[in-house]
Protein backbone atom coordinates (compact mmCIF):
# COMPACT_ATOMS: atom_id res chain seq x y z
CA UNK A 1 0.00 0.00 0.00
CA UNK A 2 1.18 3.54 -1.03
CA UNK A 3 -0.62 6.24 -0.36
CA UNK A 4 -0.30 10.19 -0.67
CA UNK A 5 1.61 12.16 -3.70
CA UNK A 6 4.56 10.95 -5.87
CA UNK A 7 6.86 13.75 -7.20
CA UNK A 8 6.51 13.08 -11.13
CA UNK A 9 9.11 15.99 -11.86
CA UNK A 10 11.82 14.66 -9.88
CA UNK A 11 11.26 11.05 -11.17
CA UNK A 12 11.02 12.22 -14.73
CA UNK A 13 14.68 13.82 -14.03
CA UNK A 14 15.20 10.43 -12.52
CA UNK A 15 14.23 9.00 -15.83
CA UNK A 16 16.31 11.16 -18.29
CA UNK A 17 19.10 10.48 -16.40
CA UNK A 18 19.02 6.78 -16.83
CA UNK A 19 17.80 6.83 -20.15
CA UNK A 20 21.09 8.67 -21.27
CA UNK A 21 23.24 5.99 -19.36
CA UNK A 22 21.12 3.53 -21.29
CA UNK A 23 21.65 5.63 -24.60
CA UNK A 24 25.49 5.85 -24.05
CA UNK A 25 25.21 2.07 -22.85
CA UNK A 26 23.70 1.03 -25.88
CA UNK A 27 25.61 3.51 -28.11
CA UNK A 28 22.02 5.07 -29.18
CA UNK A 29 23.10 7.75 -31.56
CA UNK A 30 19.90 9.39 -33.53
CA UNK A 31 17.09 7.36 -32.03
CA UNK A 32 13.43 8.23 -32.73
CA UNK A 33 11.31 8.74 -29.45
CA UNK A 34 7.93 7.69 -29.53
CA UNK A 35 5.35 8.78 -26.93
CA UNK A 36 1.80 6.41 -26.62
CA UNK A 37 -1.29 8.62 -26.15
CA UNK A 38 -2.12 10.49 -23.55
CA UNK A 39 0.50 10.29 -20.39
CA UNK A 40 3.56 8.82 -22.73
CA UNK A 41 3.41 11.89 -25.11
CA UNK A 42 3.43 14.34 -22.33
CA UNK A 43 6.44 12.28 -20.68
CA UNK A 44 7.89 12.10 -24.00
CA UNK A 45 7.61 15.71 -25.17
CA UNK A 46 9.76 16.61 -21.98
CA UNK A 47 12.43 13.66 -22.27
CA UNK A 48 12.52 14.41 -26.20
CA UNK A 49 13.62 17.98 -25.37
CA UNK A 50 16.04 17.71 -22.20
CA UNK A 51 17.80 15.09 -24.20
CA UNK A 52 17.99 17.51 -26.93
CA UNK A 53 17.01 15.05 -29.84
CA UNK A 54 17.34 15.43 -33.54
CA UNK A 55 14.75 13.21 -35.15
CA UNK A 56 10.99 14.07 -34.53
CA UNK A 57 9.13 12.84 -31.64
CA UNK A 58 6.28 10.31 -32.85
CA UNK A 59 2.84 9.64 -31.28
CA UNK A 60 1.17 6.24 -31.09
CA UNK A 61 -2.84 5.34 -30.51
CA UNK A 62 -2.80 1.90 -29.61
CA UNK A 63 -6.72 2.09 -29.64
CA UNK A 64 -7.17 0.55 -32.77
CA UNK A 65 -4.99 -2.28 -31.68
CA UNK A 66 -6.33 -3.24 -28.06
CA UNK A 67 -7.26 -6.83 -27.41
CA UNK A 68 -9.99 -6.00 -25.15
CA UNK A 69 -12.36 -3.58 -27.41
CA UNK A 70 -15.09 -6.56 -27.47
CA UNK A 71 -15.24 -5.92 -23.84
CA UNK A 72 -15.03 -2.18 -23.77
CA UNK A 73 -15.45 -1.18 -26.88
CA UNK A 74 -14.17 1.12 -28.85
CA UNK A 75 -13.12 4.80 -27.79
CA UNK A 76 -14.73 6.89 -30.43
CA UNK A 77 -12.10 9.79 -30.23
CA UNK A 78 -9.18 7.49 -31.23
CA UNK A 79 -6.33 10.09 -32.58
CA UNK A 80 -4.42 9.13 -35.14
CA UNK A 81 -0.61 7.70 -34.97
CA UNK A 82 1.26 10.07 -36.05
CA UNK A 83 5.13 9.05 -36.90
CA UNK A 84 7.08 11.75 -38.90
CA UNK A 85 9.91 9.72 -40.23
CA UNK A 86 10.05 5.89 -41.14
CA UNK A 87 11.17 3.76 -38.42
CA UNK A 88 12.54 1.04 -40.81
CA UNK A 89 16.09 0.09 -39.21
CA UNK A 90 15.74 2.49 -36.94
CA UNK A 91 16.19 2.52 -32.81
CA UNK A 92 13.17 3.19 -31.15
CA UNK A 93 12.69 4.62 -27.46
CA UNK A 94 9.19 3.92 -26.59
CA UNK A 95 7.52 6.23 -23.41
CA UNK A 96 4.18 5.03 -21.49
CA UNK A 97 3.54 6.94 -18.10
CA UNK A 98 2.48 3.38 -16.21
CA UNK A 99 2.99 -0.17 -16.78
CA UNK A 100 1.34 -2.45 -15.66
CA UNK A 101 -0.51 -5.86 -17.22
CA UNK A 102 2.34 -5.61 -20.27
CA UNK A 103 -1.00 -5.02 -22.63
CA UNK A 104 -0.43 -1.62 -24.03
CA UNK A 105 2.74 -1.99 -24.62
CA UNK A 106 2.36 -5.42 -26.76
CA UNK A 107 -0.40 -3.31 -28.85
CA UNK A 108 1.99 -0.49 -29.57
CA UNK A 109 5.06 -3.09 -30.74
CA UNK A 110 2.28 -4.51 -32.65
CA UNK A 111 1.20 -1.34 -34.18
CA UNK A 112 5.16 0.02 -34.54
CA UNK A 113 5.99 -3.38 -36.83
CA UNK A 114 3.01 -2.32 -39.29
CA UNK A 115 5.18 0.47 -40.03
CA UNK A 116 7.93 -1.68 -40.89
CA UNK A 117 11.18 -3.06 -38.87
CA UNK A 118 13.22 -1.31 -36.33
CA UNK A 119 16.46 -2.09 -34.86
CA UNK A 120 15.88 -1.99 -31.69
CA UNK A 121 13.04 -0.73 -28.80
CA UNK A 122 13.81 0.30 -25.70
CA UNK A 123 11.00 0.93 -23.49
CA UNK A 124 10.53 3.65 -20.77
CA UNK A 125 8.03 4.14 -18.29
CA UNK A 126 7.33 6.12 -15.30
CA UNK A 127 5.96 4.12 -12.81
CA UNK A 128 5.72 0.16 -12.75
CA UNK A 129 2.94 -1.38 -11.07
CA UNK A 130 4.39 -4.77 -11.82
CA UNK A 131 1.44 -7.59 -12.24
CA UNK A 132 2.71 -8.27 -15.57
CA UNK A 133 0.31 -10.72 -17.76
CA UNK A 134 3.06 -10.64 -20.61
CA UNK A 135 6.69 -11.25 -20.73
CA UNK A 136 7.70 -7.58 -21.13
CA UNK A 137 9.86 -5.37 -18.77
CA UNK A 138 10.67 -1.60 -19.30
CA UNK A 139 14.59 -0.72 -19.51
CA UNK A 140 14.13 2.51 -17.75
CA UNK A 141 11.91 2.85 -14.92
CA UNK A 142 10.96 6.13 -12.55
CA UNK A 143 9.48 3.85 -9.63
CA UNK A 144 8.12 0.92 -8.60
CA UNK A 145 5.11 0.48 -6.64
CA UNK A 146 2.65 -2.16 -5.51
CA UNK A 147 -0.66 -0.85 -4.96
CA UNK A 148 -3.64 -1.97 -3.33
CA UNK A 149 -6.60 -3.62 -4.84
CA UNK A 150 -8.82 -0.28 -4.84
CA UNK A 151 -5.81 2.07 -5.52
CA UNK A 152 -5.41 3.41 -8.97
CA UNK A 153 -2.56 6.09 -10.15
CA UNK A 154 -3.39 8.82 -12.20
CA UNK A 155 -0.86 11.31 -14.13
CA UNK A 156 -2.10 14.13 -14.86
CA UNK A 157 0.19 17.37 -17.25
CA UNK A 158 1.35 17.67 -19.86
CA UNK A 159 2.86 21.08 -17.10
CA UNK A 160 3.49 20.36 -14.29
CA UNK A 161 3.12 16.53 -14.30
CA UNK A 162 1.80 15.29 -11.24
CA UNK A 163 1.18 12.11 -10.33
CA UNK A 164 -1.95 10.91 -8.08
CA UNK A 165 -2.47 7.95 -6.10
CA UNK A 166 -6.56 7.54 -5.76
CA UNK A 167 -8.96 5.13 -3.40
CA UNK A 168 -11.26 4.07 -5.59
CA UNK A 169 -14.85 4.59 -4.72
CA UNK B 1 -44.44 -0.35 -40.93
CA UNK B 2 -43.15 -2.23 -37.53
CA UNK B 3 -43.17 -0.45 -34.39
CA UNK B 4 -39.81 1.34 -33.02
CA UNK B 5 -39.16 -0.87 -30.31
CA UNK B 6 -38.63 -3.92 -32.44
CA UNK B 7 -35.88 -2.03 -34.02
CA UNK B 8 -34.44 -1.29 -30.96
CA UNK B 9 -34.53 -4.59 -29.95
CA UNK B 10 -33.49 -6.10 -33.09
CA UNK B 11 -30.18 -3.83 -33.27
CA UNK B 12 -29.46 -2.87 -29.79
CA UNK B 13 -27.54 -5.27 -27.16
CA UNK B 14 -29.54 -4.46 -23.75
CA UNK B 15 -26.82 -2.03 -23.26
CA UNK B 16 -27.91 -0.11 -25.71
CA UNK B 17 -24.64 -1.22 -27.43
CA UNK B 18 -25.05 -1.84 -31.78
CA UNK B 19 -25.12 -5.09 -32.51
CA UNK B 20 -26.82 -5.59 -36.17
CA UNK B 21 -27.43 -2.40 -38.20
CA UNK B 22 -30.35 -2.49 -40.51
CA UNK B 23 -32.32 0.91 -40.02
CA UNK B 24 -31.65 4.43 -38.96
CA UNK B 25 -35.04 4.64 -37.74
CA UNK B 26 -35.55 4.28 -33.92
CA UNK B 27 -31.93 4.80 -32.97
CA UNK B 28 -30.79 7.20 -30.15
CA UNK B 29 -29.05 10.41 -31.58
CA UNK B 30 -25.78 9.57 -28.80
CA UNK B 31 -25.47 6.28 -31.01
CA UNK B 32 -25.25 8.16 -34.50
CA UNK B 33 -23.06 10.85 -32.65
CA UNK B 34 -20.83 7.49 -31.98
CA UNK B 35 -21.22 6.10 -35.28
CA UNK B 36 -19.93 9.31 -36.51
CA UNK B 37 -16.89 9.96 -34.26
CA UNK B 38 -15.78 6.27 -34.65
CA UNK B 39 -15.61 7.04 -38.21
CA UNK B 40 -13.99 10.31 -38.27
CA UNK B 41 -11.00 8.17 -36.47
CA UNK B 42 -11.33 5.67 -39.40
CA UNK B 43 -11.16 8.95 -41.69
CA UNK B 44 -7.91 9.80 -40.25
CA UNK B 45 -6.47 6.26 -39.94
CA UNK B 46 -7.44 6.09 -43.78
CA UNK B 47 -5.12 8.63 -45.05
CA UNK B 48 -2.16 7.43 -42.82
CA UNK B 49 0.76 5.15 -44.53
CA UNK B 50 -0.51 2.02 -43.15
CA UNK B 51 -4.28 1.44 -43.74
CA UNK B 52 -5.16 -1.24 -41.39
CA UNK B 53 -5.68 -2.23 -38.33
CA UNK B 54 -6.52 -5.66 -35.91
CA UNK B 55 -9.86 -4.77 -34.91
CA UNK B 56 -11.61 -7.72 -37.03
CA UNK B 57 -8.56 -10.12 -36.89
CA UNK B 58 -9.90 -14.00 -37.71
CA UNK B 59 -13.41 -12.85 -38.18
CA UNK B 60 -15.20 -13.34 -41.31
CA UNK B 61 -17.38 -11.05 -43.39
CA UNK B 62 -19.83 -12.21 -46.17
CA UNK B 63 -20.55 -9.68 -48.61
CA UNK B 64 -24.25 -11.09 -50.10
CA UNK B 65 -25.22 -9.24 -52.47
CA UNK B 66 -28.51 -10.48 -53.88
CA UNK B 67 -28.49 -7.25 -56.20
CA UNK B 68 -26.02 -5.58 -57.95
CA UNK B 69 -23.54 -3.11 -56.47
CA UNK B 70 -20.04 -1.77 -57.29
CA UNK B 71 -19.24 1.32 -54.81
CA UNK B 72 -21.38 -0.39 -51.92
CA UNK B 73 -19.67 -3.63 -52.31
CA UNK B 74 -16.32 -2.57 -52.81
CA UNK B 75 -16.58 0.11 -49.83
CA UNK B 76 -17.56 -2.91 -47.78
CA UNK B 77 -15.14 -5.20 -48.97
CA UNK B 78 -12.17 -2.46 -48.60
CA UNK B 79 -13.72 -1.71 -44.86
CA UNK B 80 -13.65 -5.14 -44.16
CA UNK B 81 -10.43 -5.70 -45.20
CA UNK B 82 -8.63 -2.38 -43.58
CA UNK B 83 -10.08 -3.92 -40.01
CA UNK B 84 -7.93 -7.33 -41.15
CA UNK B 85 -11.35 -9.24 -41.45
CA UNK B 86 -11.14 -12.00 -44.20
CA UNK B 87 -13.44 -11.31 -46.90
CA UNK B 88 -16.14 -13.71 -49.16
CA UNK B 89 -17.82 -11.55 -51.54
CA UNK B 90 -21.34 -13.56 -53.17
CA UNK B 91 -23.15 -12.35 -55.61
CA UNK B 92 -26.34 -14.37 -54.95
CA UNK B 93 -28.23 -12.87 -57.69
CA UNK B 94 -26.18 -15.23 -60.45
CA UNK B 95 -25.76 -18.29 -57.79
CA UNK B 96 -28.04 -20.27 -56.22
CA UNK B 97 -31.23 -18.51 -56.12
CA UNK B 98 -31.26 -19.22 -59.80
CA UNK B 99 -31.06 -22.87 -58.62
CA UNK B 100 -34.05 -22.03 -56.44
CA UNK B 101 -32.28 -22.58 -53.27
CA UNK B 102 -34.72 -20.07 -50.78
CA UNK B 103 -33.28 -17.13 -49.12
CA UNK B 104 -32.86 -19.24 -45.77
CA UNK B 105 -31.18 -22.34 -47.07
CA UNK B 106 -28.41 -20.01 -48.37
CA UNK B 107 -28.15 -18.33 -45.29
CA UNK B 108 -28.29 -21.74 -43.19
CA UNK B 109 -25.48 -22.93 -45.72
CA UNK B 110 -22.98 -19.89 -45.35
CA UNK B 111 -23.89 -20.00 -41.52
CA UNK B 112 -22.30 -23.49 -41.62
CA UNK B 113 -18.93 -22.17 -42.98
CA UNK B 114 -18.89 -20.06 -39.46
CA UNK B 115 -18.74 -16.60 -41.06
CA UNK B 116 -18.87 -13.81 -38.02
CA UNK B 117 -21.04 -10.75 -40.61
CA UNK B 118 -23.17 -10.86 -43.04
CA UNK B 119 -23.28 -7.24 -45.47
CA UNK B 120 -26.96 -7.61 -46.80
CA UNK B 121 -28.32 -5.89 -49.82
CA UNK B 122 -31.25 -7.20 -51.40
CA UNK B 123 -34.24 -5.79 -53.81
CA UNK B 124 -36.84 -6.77 -51.44
CA UNK B 125 -37.44 -4.35 -48.13
CA UNK B 126 -36.67 -5.98 -44.88
CA UNK B 127 -34.41 -8.78 -45.98
CA UNK B 128 -31.72 -7.59 -43.64
CA UNK B 129 -34.65 -7.96 -40.91
CA UNK B 130 -35.09 -11.28 -41.96
CA UNK B 131 -31.62 -12.48 -41.98
CA UNK B 132 -31.27 -11.00 -38.69
CA UNK B 133 -33.83 -12.65 -37.39
CA UNK B 134 -32.96 -15.90 -38.67
CA UNK B 135 -29.02 -16.06 -38.01
CA UNK B 136 -27.66 -18.03 -35.03
CA UNK B 137 -27.09 -14.84 -32.13
CA UNK B 138 -23.33 -14.31 -33.01
CA UNK B 139 -23.74 -13.38 -36.47
CA UNK B 140 -24.02 -9.52 -36.80
CA UNK B 141 -25.89 -8.46 -39.88
CA UNK B 142 -25.25 -5.13 -41.53
CA UNK B 143 -27.99 -3.93 -44.77
CA UNK B 144 -26.15 -2.80 -47.41
CA UNK B 145 -29.38 -2.07 -48.98
CA UNK B 146 -33.23 -3.40 -49.04
CA UNK B 147 -35.39 -2.73 -51.39
CA UNK B 148 -37.37 0.79 -50.86
CA UNK B 149 -37.06 0.60 -47.24
CA UNK B 150 -33.44 1.90 -46.23
CA UNK B 151 -29.67 2.24 -46.75
CA UNK B 152 -28.91 3.16 -43.50
CA UNK B 153 -24.65 3.31 -43.96
CA UNK B 154 -25.35 5.31 -47.20
CA UNK B 155 -27.35 7.56 -44.86
CA UNK B 156 -24.34 7.86 -42.14
CA UNK B 157 -21.68 8.61 -44.71
CA UNK B 158 -23.94 11.63 -46.09
CA UNK B 159 -24.05 12.70 -42.45
CA UNK B 160 -20.91 12.32 -41.75
CA UNK B 161 -20.16 14.24 -45.03
CA UNK B 162 -22.45 17.11 -44.00
CA UNK B 163 -20.93 17.28 -40.27
CA UNK B 164 -17.53 17.70 -41.81
CA UNK B 165 -18.49 20.44 -43.69
CA UNK B 166 -20.87 22.25 -41.61
CA UNK B 167 -20.81 21.02 -38.40
CA UNK B 168 -23.17 21.11 -36.13
CA UNK B 169 -26.96 20.24 -37.86
CA UNK B 170 -29.28 22.42 -35.53
CA UNK B 171 -28.99 25.32 -37.65
CA UNK B 172 -29.26 23.54 -41.41
CA UNK B 173 -31.85 23.05 -44.17
CA UNK B 174 -31.29 20.25 -46.30
CA UNK B 175 -33.03 19.47 -49.69
CA UNK B 176 -33.11 15.72 -50.94
CA UNK B 177 -34.26 16.10 -54.57
CA UNK B 178 -34.97 13.93 -57.54
CA UNK B 179 -36.51 9.70 -57.06
CA UNK B 180 -37.74 10.26 -53.63
CA UNK B 181 -40.36 7.59 -54.29
CA UNK B 182 -37.72 4.96 -55.18
CA UNK B 183 -35.05 5.78 -52.70
CA UNK B 184 -34.41 3.78 -49.39
CA UNK B 185 -31.55 6.15 -49.53
CA UNK B 186 -33.77 9.14 -48.85
CA UNK B 187 -35.43 7.21 -46.20
CA UNK B 188 -33.01 6.99 -44.68
CA UNK B 189 -31.26 10.13 -44.13
CA UNK B 190 -34.60 11.43 -43.57
CA UNK B 191 -34.15 9.67 -40.30
CA UNK B 192 -31.02 10.37 -39.41
CA UNK B 193 -31.41 13.84 -39.91
CA UNK B 194 -34.10 13.90 -37.89
CA UNK B 195 -33.14 12.44 -35.20
CA UNK B 196 -29.75 14.56 -35.49
CA UNK B 197 -31.88 17.85 -34.85
CA UNK B 198 -31.69 19.21 -38.49
CA UNK B 199 -33.41 22.81 -38.41
CA UNK B 200 -35.40 22.02 -41.93
CA UNK B 201 -35.89 18.82 -44.21
CA UNK B 202 -36.85 19.23 -47.68
CA UNK B 203 -37.57 16.78 -50.75
CA UNK B 204 -38.17 18.49 -54.01
CA UNK B 205 -39.94 16.06 -56.76
CA UNK B 206 -42.11 15.44 -59.42
CA UNK B 207 -46.04 14.42 -58.04
CA UNK B 208 -44.98 10.86 -59.94
CA UNK B 209 -41.72 10.10 -57.82
CA UNK B 210 -42.99 11.10 -54.32
CA UNK B 211 -44.29 8.47 -52.10
CA UNK B 212 -48.09 8.98 -50.25
CA UNK B 213 -47.62 10.53 -46.70
CA UNK B 214 -44.11 11.45 -47.22
CA UNK B 215 -45.18 14.24 -45.32
CA UNK B 216 -45.51 12.21 -42.04
CA UNK B 217 -41.83 11.65 -41.79
CA UNK B 218 -41.48 15.32 -41.06
CA UNK B 219 -40.48 16.85 -44.36
CA UNK B 220 -41.47 19.73 -46.22
CA UNK B 221 -42.61 19.09 -49.60
CA UNK B 222 -41.21 21.36 -52.70
CA UNK B 223 -42.68 20.24 -56.60
CA UNK B 224 -40.49 23.55 -58.01
CA UNK B 225 -36.68 23.37 -57.64
CA UNK B 226 -36.97 27.59 -57.54
CA UNK B 227 -38.49 27.42 -54.19
CA UNK B 228 -38.01 24.10 -52.57
CA UNK B 229 -33.50 25.61 -52.99
CA UNK B 230 -34.36 28.90 -51.61
CA UNK B 231 -32.14 29.48 -48.72
CA UNK B 232 -30.52 25.46 -48.46
CA UNK B 233 -26.95 24.60 -46.80
CA UNK B 234 -27.32 21.38 -48.40
CA UNK B 235 -28.45 19.78 -51.59
CA UNK B 236 -28.60 16.29 -51.82
CA UNK B 237 -29.15 14.40 -55.33
CA UNK B 238 -30.72 10.93 -55.88
CA UNK B 239 -30.41 8.76 -58.56
CA UNK B 240 -33.24 8.58 -61.15
CA UNK B 241 -33.63 4.82 -60.94
CA UNK B 242 -35.44 3.17 -63.85
CA UNK B 243 -34.89 -0.10 -63.62
CA UNK B 244 -36.94 0.29 -60.55
CA UNK B 245 -39.97 2.41 -62.97
CA UNK B 246 -42.35 0.22 -63.94
CA UNK B 247 -44.66 2.36 -65.01
CA UNK B 248 -44.60 5.97 -66.90
CA UNK B 249 -43.38 8.10 -64.34
CA UNK B 250 -41.65 10.15 -66.28
CA UNK B 251 -42.55 11.86 -69.40
CA UNK B 252 -38.77 11.92 -70.55
CA UNK B 253 -35.15 12.30 -68.63
CA UNK B 254 -34.80 15.34 -70.54
CA UNK B 255 -38.16 17.02 -69.32
CA UNK B 256 -36.96 15.65 -65.83
CA UNK B 257 -33.10 17.79 -65.85
CA UNK B 258 -34.78 20.71 -67.06
CA UNK B 259 -36.72 20.90 -64.22
CA UNK B 260 -35.24 18.81 -61.64
CA UNK B 261 -31.62 18.70 -62.63
CA UNK B 262 -29.21 20.07 -60.39
CA UNK B 263 -27.38 23.18 -62.83
CA UNK B 264 -25.19 25.95 -62.37
CA UNK B 265 -28.35 28.95 -62.45
CA UNK B 266 -30.84 26.48 -60.07
CA UNK B 267 -27.76 26.20 -57.42
CA UNK B 268 -27.91 29.84 -57.00
CA UNK B 269 -30.99 29.58 -55.08
CA UNK B 270 -29.80 27.91 -52.22
CA UNK B 271 -27.11 29.58 -49.60
CA UNK B 272 -23.85 30.56 -51.43
CA UNK B 273 -21.74 27.91 -49.51
CA UNK B 274 -23.97 24.80 -49.78
CA UNK B 275 -22.64 21.75 -50.65
CA UNK B 276 -23.93 19.35 -53.20
CA UNK B 277 -24.36 15.36 -52.91
CA UNK B 278 -24.67 12.64 -54.71
CA UNK B 279 -25.13 8.80 -53.74
CA UNK B 280 -24.01 7.61 -57.17
CA UNK B 281 -23.47 6.61 -59.68
CA UNK B 282 -24.42 10.10 -61.24
CA UNK B 283 -26.12 10.56 -64.70
CA UNK B 284 -24.89 13.53 -66.23
CA UNK B 285 -27.57 15.37 -67.35
CA UNK B 286 -29.95 13.63 -65.98
CA UNK B 287 -29.58 14.99 -62.11
CA UNK B 288 -27.10 16.97 -62.12
CA UNK B 289 -25.12 19.23 -64.70
CA UNK B 290 -21.37 18.15 -64.98
CA UNK B 291 -20.30 21.68 -64.16
CA UNK B 292 -21.68 21.20 -60.98
CA UNK B 293 -20.73 17.42 -59.86
CA UNK B 294 -16.74 18.58 -60.62
CA UNK B 295 -17.53 22.30 -59.29
CA UNK B 296 -16.25 23.17 -56.00
CA UNK B 297 -19.35 22.79 -53.96
CA UNK B 298 -19.22 19.45 -54.94
CA UNK B 299 -18.49 16.64 -52.22
CA UNK B 300 -19.47 13.44 -54.10
CA UNK B 301 -16.29 11.92 -53.78
CA UNK B 302 -15.72 13.13 -50.35
CA UNK B 303 -18.78 10.85 -49.76
CA UNK B 304 -17.00 7.76 -51.16
CA UNK B 305 -14.37 8.02 -48.81
CA UNK B 306 -16.09 8.87 -46.07
CA UNK B 307 -18.01 5.39 -46.92
CA UNK B 308 -15.22 3.40 -46.13
CA UNK B 309 -14.57 5.05 -42.76
CA UNK B 310 -18.57 4.82 -41.79
CA UNK B 311 -18.95 1.22 -42.79
CA UNK B 312 -15.30 0.72 -40.88
CA UNK B 313 -17.29 2.07 -38.18
CA UNK B 314 -20.24 0.38 -37.72
CA UNK B 315 -18.92 -3.53 -38.41
CA UNK B 316 -16.71 -2.69 -36.13
CA UNK B 317 -19.25 -1.14 -33.37
CA UNK B 318 -21.58 -4.01 -34.43
CA UNK B 319 -18.90 -7.32 -34.09
CA UNK B 320 -18.07 -5.47 -30.45
CA UNK B 321 -21.64 -5.21 -29.28
CA UNK B 322 -21.82 -9.41 -30.58
CA UNK B 323 -18.95 -10.42 -28.81
CA UNK B 324 -20.05 -8.41 -25.86
CA UNK B 325 -23.54 -10.09 -25.71
CA UNK B 326 -21.40 -13.58 -26.19
CA UNK B 327 -19.11 -12.51 -23.03
CA UNK B 328 -21.49 -10.77 -20.58
CA UNK B 329 -20.32 -12.73 -17.95
CA UNK B 330 -17.13 -12.06 -18.41
CA UNK B 331 -15.40 -10.43 -15.24
CA UNK B 332 -12.96 -7.68 -15.67
CA UNK B 333 -9.21 -7.86 -15.27
CA UNK B 334 -7.53 -6.30 -12.45
CA UNK B 335 -6.35 -3.78 -14.72
CA UNK B 336 -6.39 -0.75 -12.66
CA UNK B 337 -4.57 2.02 -14.18
CA UNK B 338 -3.76 0.72 -17.89
CA UNK B 339 -6.52 0.92 -20.09
CA UNK B 340 -5.62 -2.62 -21.36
Amino acid sequence: MVSGHLNAENLLESVTQELRVQMTHRDLNDPIMIGIRTGGVWLAERLHAALNLSSPLGVLDISFYRDDFSQSGLNPKVQPTQLPCPTEGRDLILVDDVIMSGRTIRAAMNELFDYGRPASILLVTLIDLQHRHLPIQPDVVGERLTLGEDQQIKLSGPFPLALEIRNRS
Amino acid sequence: MLPREYYDAIQLTPEGQLKHFLTIEGLPPQLLTEILDTADSFVDMNAQQVKKVPLLRGKTVANLFFEASTRTLSTFELAAKRLSADVLNLNISTSSTSKGETLKDTLMTLQAMHCDMFVVRHSASGAAHFIAQHVTPDVAVINAGDGRHAHPTQAMLDMLTIRQHKGDFKNLKVAIVGDILHSRVARSEIHALRILGANEIRVIAPATLLPKHIESLGVKVFTEMSRGLRDVDVVIMLRLQRERMQTALLPSESEFYSLYGLTENKLAYAKPDAIVMHPGPINRGVEIESRVADGPRSVILNQVTNGIAVRMAVMSMAMSGQLNTQSSSFTESSARTESL
